[in-house]
């Protein structure tokens, strides 16, 4: 087969691949900028895929049917915002272990969504789901156009989250105090900056975003939904701030990188290569836990309060 | 931080108490400071003045007392309620977030540059400069904390609470963390700054104290003891009314006869942390007794000289000889073994396990010996045995040896590494900065130890930047330049001046020049 051609579906299969982690690394962003590390991140993935299908799925034959995906995606968003909610509660009020509240959260949103779906649907069911929209013009530029804009709507949402949340961290009085609370909270509170409120916020909205992920996942990749169906991205997303050191630029760099070599293991099995197929399927992650080996420790520009909860009578 | 209210013109407390678990930090106290005024207040760890100024800033609640500012009384439940009457605090562990500029840093604080979706960071660099060129504190707008030294960030600190619109200043500790050059340079712009503010300086040095404040209150166990004006004590006697007692520091008498030689390092060549050569070609020679300082102005490759005896670092060449073995780039434990003390400049993070209990501390290098384990479970008994008696010997004052020791106020953590490392019977010790940061009590404490046991025939290597405790103690001084040992001579022939040009990287005649009347070095050796 023509290089080329190979290259170009490689790329075309890589960006939808990339936009459930992507939207879920950006909202992890915000949560580790604010000094949380939030596992749970792929439980909630799971209960904005659910909460994503379900919405449409229940509308399809009434009245309200049009507005199906906009309420899911709206209840996907709400149902994440919520467990972000709660984390919140778990971590910062109570100043729970963030590790095992996670995996707690985690643990959770799979057995949740995965029961109540198998209690109020069961079996292998569609919905129409998001549409890709190709955009006029753009799309039709020889190589370009097929790669980069040939997609989902929420592909593009994705992409253009990226400098969004470049400027909501950089250029906003918000951004401003997230990055205080994650790295000296000690001081933001001096400064009058209420760092509870503050790490509130951002689990929120990061959780916001991890529920819009995973209804990605359900209603614009897949049309359908299964428990297995978010398959550990919440747990790449996490992985991906690491390498992405923090900020979206690099965020979105990892999460080409997994998508590519994801999307390459797929084509692979199609070309039919002859390579045992569970080998390459580890591929993206045995490339994602040897990058993180081998990148460079610079911790100078990161959440150096990530993982620590904030009592201002505490002493040393 | 907008409201309109006059200027403060006053501060004054009365009969502020404040109660934690077990302890009265504050009893009954009362103060007053104006503008124009410098009040300095004196006390040893723990005697309560980081708690009161945490009051004054809104952090605690008094259990009782009052605030009044101008004559009116005031109740503040943040610090930003402090701020809004003019009140500021540099907190001796600085406020800065380090990943961010200083204009981030100050934008964090000046609500009126946060508009919706979108930060007046321009407007915070503006007013830095404002307050930069009025006060001349320079400072720069667009650099990252983390790139500054620590005498920058002071800096930054100062003309941040000065942006911020304070006009009362508490200063708590500010001198702590400074080199000694920084420090002079510290109180001169403060000295400046003095007469159109009201400032409050809590220190331990006696000698800032004496150079800066117009008037000082002494607390001793959570209560005012002393106030006067500073013009009419001296600081032996402040020293006196801080610590209960009679405070002399001991000094090197000198009568010891020198031993035989027991360290001698040779041309010693170590990479910093940076890659270059931070020592290029050290030579020293330690003999059994005596106490030879190392001086010189920090980052002058004190640090890892003091890692590489320790074996915390790789020597790229040279001999570190102890007793005729070479120990360069043997491990820690062999270095340890071979009879080796070391006090290392970062308690906290090097000296102790934080989270430790005192006695498991003191046991950090000997737990697996006979003495206090048996077919490898630990001998619980000897060890609070042993705990006790260093306890005791040492006056550490902590709730029990189960406490864990970062807990403990900075002179009794020292005490503890210092009971470790003498109880282990050194034949030679190397001692970083051994009083940073520690009250006269404690000071006096370790100085003592530290001759006793020189007298013993320990040889002592003491790296500090305070010119009196080297000149104090030691029997030779080493002055140490770019990594070389520029001159070492006995400490008799030692003077202020001397040393001072000596760090500045000049070879002196053996006569020297008339000095300045502050002849400290300018700064130009310092690398960080």
């Amino acid at each position: 087969m023509n290089p080329g051609v190979m290259t170009f579906n490689v790329l075309c299969l890589a960006v939808p691949f990339s936009v459930a982690i992507l939207l879920a690394a950006l909202g992890e962003n915000f949560n580790q900028r604010a000094g949380v590390f939030n596992l749970g991140c792929d439980g909630i993935m799971c209960m904005g895929a659910f909460v994503g299908f379900m919405l449409p799925y229940f509308l399809k034959a009434g009245p309200m049917a049009p507005y199906g995906n906009l309420l899911g995606l709206a209840g996907a968003l709400g149902v994440g915002a919520a467990l972000g909610l709660l984390f919140a509660l778990v971590t910062v009020t109570f100043g729970a272990s963030q590790g095992i509240a996670g995996i707690g959260l985690q643990m959770l949103g799979w057995g949740l969504s995965g029961t109540l779906f198998r209690h109020f649907v069961g079996g292998v069911t569609g919905v129409e789901g998001i549409l890709a929209m190709p955009i006029p013009w753009l799309s039709r530029i020889p190589f370009l156009g097929g790669v980069f804009f040939n997609h989902n709507p929420m592909a593009y949402v994705a992409f253009l989250l990226v400098p969004a949340s470049w400027f909501l961290l950089y250029k906003t009085p918000w951004g401003l105090k997230v990055r205080a609370v994650g790295t000296h909270p000690r001081a933001a509170d001096t400064m009058g900056i209420n760092v509870v409120r503050t790490r509130y916020q951002a689990l929120m909205l990061g959780g916001a975003m991890a529920g819009l992920a995973g209804a990605y996942l359900s209603l614009a990749q897949a049309k359908m939904f299964s428990d297995d169906l978010v398959a550990g991205r919440g747990f790449i997303a996490v992985a991906l701030v690491y390498f992405g050191r923090w900020s979206p630029l690099g965020i979105l760099g990892g999460a080409l990188l997994f998508s590519i070599a994801q999307s390459f293991q797929l084509s692979m099995q199609v070309w039919g290569i002859k390579f045992p197929y569970e080998f390459a399927v580890m591929l993206p992650y045995v490339l994602v836990i040897v990058v993180l080996a081998l990148a460079r420790k610079a911790r100078q520009l990161g959440p150096t309060d990530l993982g620590k909860p904030y009592n201002r009578e505490m002493r040393f | 931080m907008t409201a309109m209210l006059e200027p403060i013109s006053e501060l004054k407390l009365e009969g502020i108490t404040k109660r934690f678990p077990g302890v009265l930090a504050c009893d009954g106290i009362s103060l007053q400071v104006r503008r124009g005024e410098v009040l300095a207040l004196v006390g040893e760890n723990g005697a309560g003045k980081t708690t009161l100024m945490n009051i004054i800033m809104g952090l605690y609640r008094p259990d009782s007392g009052s605030l009044f500012v101008n004559g009116e009384e005031v109740h503040f439940r943040t610090p930003g309620d402090a701020y809004a009457r003019g009140i500021g605090m540099v907190h001796q562990h600085f406020m800065l977030v380090p990943n961010m500029t200083v204009a981030e840093n100050l934008a964090l604080g000046l609500k009126q540059l946060h508009h919706f979706m979108w930060l007046d960071i321009k407007g915070a660099a503006r007013r830095i400069r404002e307050v930069s060129e009025r006060y001349e504190l320079p400072v720069n707008p667009d650099a990252y904390i983390w790139q500054l030294s620590v005498g920058e960030q002071q800096r930054v600190e100062l003309v941040k609470t000065l942006c911020l619109g304070a006009r009362l200043l508490i200063l708590d500790e500010p001198t702590s963390a400074l080199t000694p050059q920084e420090t002079d340079d510290l109180i001169e712009r403060l000295q400046r700054m003095a007469s159109e503010l009201a400032i409050i300086f809590i220190s331990h040095k006696l000698n800032e104290v004496k150079a800066l404040s117009d008037r000082v209150s002494i607390l001793r166990h959570g209560a005012v003891v002393f106030n006067g004006h500073t013009v009419n004590h001296e600081p032996a006697e402040l020293a006196a009314l801080m610590t209960g007692h009679e405070v002399t520091l001991p000094r090197n008498e000198g009568t010891g006869r020198p031993g035989k030689p027991l360290l001698s390092v040779k041309n010693l060549c170590v990479r910093g942390d940076r890659g270059n050569l931070v020592l290029d070609g050290l030579n020293l020679e330690l003999r059994a007794g005596e106490i030879l300082g190392v001086a010189g102005v920090s980052g002058n490759g004190q640090r890892e000289l003091a890692d590489t005896l320790a074996g915390l670092r790789a020597v790229e060449s040279g001999e570190i000889l102890f007793e005729g073995q070479n120990l360069a780039n043997c491990s820690p434990r062999a270095i340890i073994d071979a009879g080796m003390g070391y006090v290392p400049e970062d308690r906290q993070t090097e000296g102790i396990v934080p989270s430790f209990s005192v006695k498991d501390n003191f046991i950090l290098k000997d737990f697996a010996s006979q003495q206090f384990s048996k077919l490898s479970f630990l001998r619980r008994r000897e060890i609070d045995r042993h705990a006790d008696q260093l306890k005791a010997g040492f006056d550490i004052r902590c709730p029990s040896t189960s406490t864990a020791t970062g807990a403990l106020s900075g002179g009794n953590i020292q005490k503890v590494i210092l009971a470790r490392e003498i109880a282990r019977g050194p034949k030679a010790l190397v001692a970083v900065y051994p009083t940073r940061g520690i009250d006269m009590g404690a000071q006096e404490f370790i100085h003592s130890q530290l001759l006793d046991h020189r007298r013993k025939g320990v040889g002592i290597v003491l790296i500090s930047e305070e010119l009196e405790e080297v000149m104090n103690l030691s029997d030779r001084i080493a002055v140490i330049y770019k990594g070389k040992i520029l001159k070492t001579l006995p400490a008799v022939e030692a003077t202020r001046e001397r040393l001072g040009i000596l760090m500045a990287g000049l070879t002196d005649t053996d006569s020297p020049p008339e000095p300045a009347a502050s002849a400290l070095p300018s700064a130009g050796a310092v690398h960080e």
